[in-house]
């Protein structure tokens, strides 16, 4: 039997194909939408969020504080046992310098996502968010930062309540040795 | 079938219109820990799993990524089925006897609640080129289905209305059923047509959900300590995706599983052999084409008369859909199918309460993913 | 416990391309149809069908599983659909695996397709909805910012250079150039890349795989009907698979623990030890120029941040030690997502039985591992294959 194909299938097509019709096309925009039970640990830390403070949620098996918080211990695989508050501080343990949105334009001046391990959380547990206030040449992996907020009036429950973090002037630290809860 | 393979342990939350207090992780927990907990086991026990989910359904893209934590499944072999959840059961089956594993997790859940857009969901789900463009509701693909299968098998409207009457009531007797009603065929008939010649109350209502079902290799289930349950044979497929030829009249897909099922089980008369059916009524028809199409009556109309004069109800020869079905229980997406694994686990074993029917040792499931598919999936399980 | 024995019999894959003329089902039909040729078998004997696809939206469908049945060859047959996001392509081999492994199939058909062009303004976005709906979303992050994040972490904790990870794309292009069915051939030299406009730091254009279209299939068979269809077929030795936590946060992103999990499962199976000394060839899951490093590594064919220097010791080429993506992987070939880990496997399938023309590894490797990756960087699939019958 023959190996790897002789006649390779398939038939490409150029952008300009579709812009002159050489080839017809259906398009459709779909209508969908959600609203997500956020569930127990979700809404308390969205609920939280919104008075401008972090929660976490602490298994007294592993001693581990969870941010995202979440009910359940994924390693202990049993029931997380209470609620802690961390700070809306942390450390920068990896970061980009991004020049595409999210939808693929080009940006002139780079979204800035990061992972930061917050203060108070077990070490290496971080959350997504994007770094701001910050020149982008001077971010590093270890710099500290503090969330800013959003005025209360204007928040609403989501992760966006934060606007950003913003580097806390002068201090880095080694990445995983996030500080102990108060 | 080789290797046997048993059903150990079921986790099961009450089918309900909405669950607005718990996070589909957080229900997802719960099962499992139930489940885990009827089948004597420790998560980290579990060296497969197997979640069905579809991505639009839970408005999350690779669906799987959101998996792992919720079950104790994190870094361990697991992965999703985008099918039934008697699709997954017969995955596991497919794992254990491979002799990879012994233990597999099979999930699926619905927060069918949380969809504000259902029917453009579905008709996302139909050919963008032929058929979307003609702006019909999905489920009208389920009106032209029943029109041709009562032209071409003489079955009634009324005896049609005999399956949602069935199997509203029967869901009284069950506390898991989301939608139970004491429902006669009259008041079926009364119901306003929904895309003719299907009415409203023919048409199962979606609910949220979640089951967990523990599979075990025969050492293990004979090892452990909960009373296991064996799966006989497991059967799954597809008829064509396209509306304009695949077959209307006959439910291809549920024949085809069912012999592949049939063969494993060493099953050559469903009616004598098979005690108790769990089968798809998505719409109130579909009860009766699956029917047929499992090979239960020689003539195709045989199935509407059964159901008029009874013999499909709890306490007459062939009882059909004990639990309620889809529409006494509730359509839970893809966890539809384990809801009925659910009931004939708990059947075997004796435990369904105002249900149980005494002599029932072997028993079937079988479900269809709705419009517009034609994917069907059958189980076979046994007391013995 | 003894395991029925299963092979690679048969292997086809269409032209990956931006744009494809097809439709998702035609594009899966030309993949399962070459894949049968090349087996010498037709549908008939074909006793069930395995079809992976990454998310539905790409194509522009729900239940897209269902759409593409019969494109696969699906129709009145045992069909399954899995998913574990960018891991579908090889992971689907490890799932028509069991199924033979099981006894209840002779023979299957694996079929992967994606067709991302369907998606406008562009597939990328699409990927938005791979984050978690309340915590992530909100802040319309993309796939380039977790890669770039990984990356980071990657040359952060080991102090790797972003030159040193850019020859990756250069070796990769290059052995594209080989493949009847590649996008993105390319004679480059590092600084090219480099010179390439940063997508996100650290992650430049010419370091990230196309958005394309296109599908690859293999046939699998039991020992007899492997046997008698084919005088080279090549034997399924090991499957392994894992999926690590969602909370991606919470982890260190530097090393890619379920991949040296499903390795291991993989390498256990196939009595591996030494994977090292035991591998000929390695075809690492590589949409960005890093992973293949940090494949290579999760793969146990470098130690932890070593895989860099060994490239450039040039073990990776072609004609080196351990050619890794002969084929020219996702970056050169490709990535139609759920297909191209397909393709992977395509290729140790042709370089196993000697067939894989101007991409041909020297010295008549016996052995290979193909490996995929996705979710939010947490899924590793792997599969052994090799021409001894274990
Ligand atoms: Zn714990």
């Amino acid at each position: 039997m023959s190996g790897e194909p002789r006649t390779v299938r398939g038939t490409p097509l150029e952008l300009a194909d579709l812009k002159k019709g050489k080839v017809f096309t259906t398009a459709y925009v779909p209508k969908i939408q959600y609203a997500w039970d956020t569930g127990v640990a979700i809404g308390r830390y969205l609920e939280e969020l919104k008075n401008g403070r972090l929660i976490a949620r602490r298994c007294q098996r592993c001693q581990r504080t969870m941010v995202p918080p979440r009910m359940f211990c994924e390693r202990c695989f049993r029931s997380t046992d209470e609620w802690v508050y961390v700070q809306d501080t942390g450390t920068v343990n990896t970061f980009s310098l991004c020049y595409v949105s999210w939808d693929v334009r080009r940006l002139k001046t780079p979204e800035i996502p990061a992972v930061i391990e917050i203060d108070g959380a077990s070490p290496g547990m971080g959350i997504m968010h994007v770094l701001g206030k910050v020149n982008p040449k001077q971010v590093r992996v270890g710099m500290r930062v503090r969330a800013v907020w959003k005025p209360p009036p204007q928040r609403t429950g989501s992760i966006t309540d934060i606007l950003y973090f913003a580097p806390i002037k002068g201090k880095t630290t080694k990445v995983g040795t996030a500080k102990k809860p108060r | 079938m080789p290797n046997r393979v048993a059903i150990i342990g079921v986790g099961c939350t009450p089918a309900q219109p909405t669950t607005p207090y718990l996070s589909f992780k957080e229900l997802m927990f719960q099962e499992a820990e139930r489940a885990y907990l009827d089948a004597g086991i420790e998560a980290s026990e579990v060296e497969s799993f197997v979640t069905c989910a579809e991505d639009l359904n839970e408005g999350l893209s690779i669906f799987d990524e959101y998996t792992p934590d919720q079950l104790g499944a994190v870094q361990k072999p697991m992965h999703t089925l985008t099918q039934d959840g008697l699709h997954g059961i017969a995955d596991a089956v497919m794992q254990i006897q491979s002799g990879l594993v012994e233990l597999v997790v099979v999930e699926a859940h619905s927060k069918a609640s949380n969809i504000l857009t259902p029917e453009w969901i579905l008709d996302y789900a139909v050919d963008p080129v032929w058929n979307r463009p003609l702006g019909f509701n999905p489920h009208a693909i389920a009106g032209l289905e029943m029109n041709v299968f009562l032209h071409e098998t003489g079955i009634t409207p009324d005896q049609c209305a005999h399956v949602t009457a069935k199997n509203r009531t029967n869901a009284l007797r069950n506390p898991l059923a989301a939608y139970p009603a004491r429902t006669a065929p009259g008041d079926v008939a009364d119901s306003p047509y929904a895309f003719y010649p299907l009415r409203e109350t023919e048409m199962a209502r979606t609910a949220d959900g979640c089951v967990v079902v523990v599979l075990a290799s025969d050492d293990r289930a004979r090892a452990g300590k909960s009373q296991p349950v064996w799966v006989r044979g497991v059967g799954f497929a597809n008829d064509s995706s396209t509306l304009e030829s695949r077959d209307w009249i006959r439910a291809e897909y549920c024949r085809v599983a069912a012999q592949m099922a049939y063969r494993q089980a060493g099953i050559h008369n469903p009616g004598r052999d098979i005690h108790l059916f769990e089968v798809d009524d998505t719409y109130a028809y579909k009860e009766l084409q699956h029917l047929v199409a499992l090979g239960l009556y020689s003539r195709p109309g045989d199935a509407g008369r059964a159901v008029a004069s009874g013999v499909t109800k709890p306490n007459g020869e062939t009882p059909v859909n004990v639990s309620g079905g889809a529409l006494g229980m509730g359509l839970t997406l893809e966890a539809t199918g384990l809801y009925r694994v659910a009931e004939l686990v708990a059947q075997l074993r004796k435990q369904a309460g105002a249900r149980q029917l005494p002599h029932a040792k072997v028993a079937l499931a079988q479900s269809w993913r709705g419009v517009p598919t034609t994917s069907g999936a059958v189980v076979v399980l046994s007391s013995e | 416990m003894s395991m029925r024995r299963v092979a690679v019999v048969g292997a086809g894959m269409t032209k990956f391309m931006r744009r494809a003329l097809e439709t998702p089902k035609e594009l899966a039909w030309l993949a399962a149809k070459g894949a049968l040729d090349s087996a010498g078998m037709t549908l008939d004997q074909i006793q069930g069908v395995v079809h992976g696809t990454a998310p539905d939206a790409f194509d522009g469908l729900h239940m897209k599983g269902e759409y593409l049945s019969e494109g696969s060859g699906g129709w009145k047959k045992p069909y399954l659909r899995c998913y574990v996001g960018g891991g579908t392509g090889v992971y689907a081999i490890a799932q028509g695996w069991f199924q033979v492994a099981s006894g209840l199939f002779d023979t299957a058909l694996v079929v992967c397709e994606e067709k991302m062009s369907t998606c406008l303004p562009h597939p990328q976005a699409a990927f938005l909805t791979i984050f978690d709906n309340i915590t992530e979303q909100p802040l319309k992050p993309n796939l380039l910012w977790i890669f770039a994040l990984e990356q980071n972490r990657y040359m952060a904790r080991h102090g790797i250079r972003v030159e040193e990870i850019a020859r990756v794309s250069v070796k990769n292009k290059r052995n594209a150039l080989g493949h009847p069915s590649a996008q993105l051939g390319a004679e480059l030299t590092v600084k090219d890349v480099l010179a390439s406009e940063i997508m996100a730091w650290p992650v430049h254009r010419l370091m990230v795989s196309p958005t394309s279209d296109g599908a690859a299939a293999v046939v699998l068979a039991a020992e007899d009907v492997a046997k008698r269809v084919t005088d080279k077929p090549v034997w399924i030795q090991g499957v392994g698979w894992c999926l690590d936590t969602t909370y991606w946060t919470n982890r260190d992103l530097y090393y890619p623990e379920y991949v040296e999990k499903a390795a291991w499962m993989a390498y256990h199976m196939a009595g591996i030890r030494e994977p090292r000394q035991e591998i000929n060839i390695a075809e690492p899951y590589d949409p960005f120029a890093y992973k293949e490093l940090h494949h290579l590594e999760g793969l146990q064919l470098a130690p932890k941040g070593k895989a860099p220097q060994l490239l450039a010791d040039g073990v990776f080429d072609r004609d080196g030690d351990l050619p890794s993506s002969p084929s020219g992987g996702l970056l050169g070939v490709g990535n139609p997502i759920a297909a191209a880990g397909t393709m992977k496997v395509c290729e140790l399938f042709w370089q196993l039985r000697g067939e894989a023309g101007p991409r041909q590894v020297p010295g008549k490797p016996r052995r290979g591992v193909a490996q995929a990756w996705g979710d939010l960087m947490q899924v590793g699939t792997v599969v052994v294959m090799g021409t001894a019958q274990l």
